[in-house]
């Protein structure tokens, strides 16, 4: 039988190249012969942990969720040596941002480069156990990554003394019931703990006081299958993934959703361009139409324009042109579709899947629905912009306990920026206008 | 929302079956701490009836070492936990970005249509609950729509009957 691998002979897209949707996943003999596990055998028989540890910050990968923290600097935060006591690893399986399918497919597809990964940044951080915070929709995921920590177990790569090393560490699948803020790293260890989704403030981090009240590292499914191909090849080989296209390393699970013609998801160096995304992998705007606006990686990043399509798809760059990477996967919108009735989308889904913890998030986002009903309604009120726009900095940074306000006005703040004349179209006529407000 | 049109049961003499007992323990062992697997317990209840009655509250925050005032407030913050019976099958129309920019709102009121309920009520004869969900995470395939557990996408609102057919 012909190895997967024998279709990425240069090894540029490390994530996917295991990866055969229409013959599904390997099991682990299948794995195994595609070099599977070798990186684990490696982390354990040969390197200290901190070994682990150096090689990931020198890879400079950062974190693939969203924030895109560098993830080594994230893990030195940890207490190490024998005094450090009990320890957690999460992954971060809860992808619910709007217009992102990546991590789906890395776990319906490569359960065991994921089972690996994670026992990879469990033995880097010396953790006591590892928890996959899977969102309850993604059954098929639940079931294949069961099957896989099943199997690896029965072969010594999960669970007491690991590959026969003094090193225990087992991995638990643990199923959420619905709500977006799960994904929010605090809210989901509340939520692992059995508690209501609540974010809880920083300082202290999770590396230092997580769930239990022990150091914790979350880390993304998209982060963590990195690891098996950083250990296997090292550094400075993630790091010329990016083929000078980006300071950053590595690939990216990119995708293009919404109003494109061929909507899909690719494993792409980083830095790759939006442009290449939706022209050349999404076969351009459906029905021939034109960009009118695009968000660069979930509901909660700016939008930006068909002249940003040009710019490297990283961290920084995106951030300059005032938007963030988020999680990479971009949504289109044609020029025929309204920017309003998208936000009004938008902002509704924020508001009702915010936790109502803290009163900006809790009461005005319910209250930026109400502004752009109306705005669509065309019956808007001569101060609604006003408001929206006070509503961007009420509900800013620094508001709330956790980011979900900010993010929610990103797209609204973004939208009032470059597309304000259609907000001024739902502005009732003067004369049906309301008299002055008390 | 207005009322389900199913008949609420009564709970009073709500018993944990040995085998949820059973399953509940099994999680339970997976954590430091019992009460983490609170949703769990919750999920394993509504796999065996479909959804969590009041009834079943004390008993299973007795199991997890929580008040049931505690688990309460855990079973009403998740939005698939079912405090009410829901229908055989449970439809979950994907409502997020990518799905309104493909069609979402027209999917949405083709359903509303073909059951004769608004999002949030089951059938009358019980057969189907309609419910939005949060981004399915199948953007390449919207609009999209998940039944039970199977996903299905792009939806055509057209075609709703066949979708529907199998679910009996």
């Amino acid at each position: 039988m012909s190895l997967r691998s024998a279709a990425d002979p240069t090894y540029v897209r490390p994530l996917t190249r295991l990866i055969d949707r229409a013959a599904g996943p390997l099991d682990l003999a299948g794995y195994e012969a595609e070099g599977g596990y070798l990186s684990l055998r490696k982390v354990v028989g040969e390197m200290a942990p901190m070994d682990v540890q150096n090689v990931v910050k020198a890879s400079n990968l950062r974190g693939r969720g969203g924030a895109g923290f560098p993830t080594g600097v994230k893990w030195n935060l940890v207490p190490m040596g024998p005094d450090a006591g009990a320890k957690y690893l999460v992954c971060n399986a809860d992808e619910m941002e709007p217009g992102t399918f990546k991590d789906r497919l890395l776990m319906e597809q490569a359960p065991h480069q994921l089972v690996e990964a994670v026992m990879i940044a469990g033995y880097a951080i010396q953790a006591t156990a590892g928890y996959i915070f899977l969102r309850g929709e993604y059954v098929v995921a639940e079931k294949r990554l069961r099957e896989a920590i099943e199997a690896a177990r029965a072969k010594g790569y999960v669970g007491a003394n690991v590959l026969g090393s003094p090193w225990s560490f087992d991995i638990h699948v643990h199923t959420g019931a619905g709500r977006y803020i799960c994904g929010e790293e605090t809210a989901l260890m509340n939520s692992l703990e059995g508690r209501r989704a609540t974010p809880r403030a920083k300082p202290p981090f999770p590396q230092i006081a997580g769930v239990w009240g022990r150091p914790t590292i979350i880390n993304n499914v998209e982060t963590l299958s990195s690891l098996p191909h950083i250990i296997a090849n090292g550094a400075d080989w993630f790091k010329g993934l990016s083929g000078g296209r980006s300071p950053d390393g590595g690939t990216k699970m990119y995708g293009c959703s919404g109003r494109a013609a061929k909507p899909g998801c690719w494993e792409l160096p980083i830095g790759t361009t939006a442009r290449e995304l939706l022209e050349v992998h999404a076969g351009g705007m459906k029905d021939g139409r034109k960009l009118k606006a695009w968000l660069p990686g979930g509901g909660s990043t700016d939008f930006l324009l068909p002249e940003h399509l040009d710019l490297a798809m990283d961290y920084e760059t995106i951030q300059k042109a005032g938007s963030r990477l988020g999680t990479g996967m971009i949504t289109v919108v044609a020029d025929n579709q309204s920017i309003v009735s998208a936000v009004r989308n938008l902002e509704e889904f924020f508001a009702r899947e915010s936790c109502g913890w803290c009163t900006p998030c809790r009461d005005g986002l319910p209250w930026s629905v109400k502004i752009l009903r109306s705005l669509e309604a065309g019956r808007g009120r001569a101060d609604d912009l006003d408001m929206l726009s006070n509503l961007t900095r009420w509900l800013g940074p620094g508001k709330t306990f956790c980011l979900h306000a900010p993010g929610a006005m990103e797209p609204l703040q973004s939208a009032l920026k470059y597309f304000r004349a259609e907000f001024e179209a739902g502005l009732a006529q003067p004369a049906a206008a309301p008299v002055a407000a008390s | 929302m207005s009322q389900s049109n199913v008949t609420i049961v009564a709970t009073d003499a709500f018993v944990l079956s040995d085998g949820e007992r059973r399953e509940i323990a099994h999680e339970i062992g997976h954590y430091p701490d019992p009460r983490a697997a609170s949703i769990e317990a919750l999920k394993i209840v509504q796999k065996h009836r479909g959804w969590v009655p009041d009834g079943a509250i004390a008993p299973v925050a007795a199991m997890l070492g929580i008040s049931p005032a505690d688990l309460e407030g855990v079973a009403t913050f998740y939005s698939l936990i079912f405090r009410h019976p829901v229908g055989r099958h449970v439809v979950k129309v994907c409502d997020s970005i990518s799905c309104h920019l493909t069609g979402y709102e027209e999917l949405r009121d083709a359903f509303v249509a073909e059951l004769g309920v608004r999002l949030g009520e089951t059938t009358r004869d019980g057969r189907f609950t309609l419910l939005p969900i949060c981004c399915l995470g199948a953007c390449d395939r919207g609009a999209c729509v998940m039944i039970d557990d199977d996903l299905h996408g792009p939806v055509d609102p057209a075609r709703l009957k066949q979708l529907l057919e199998p679910y009996a």
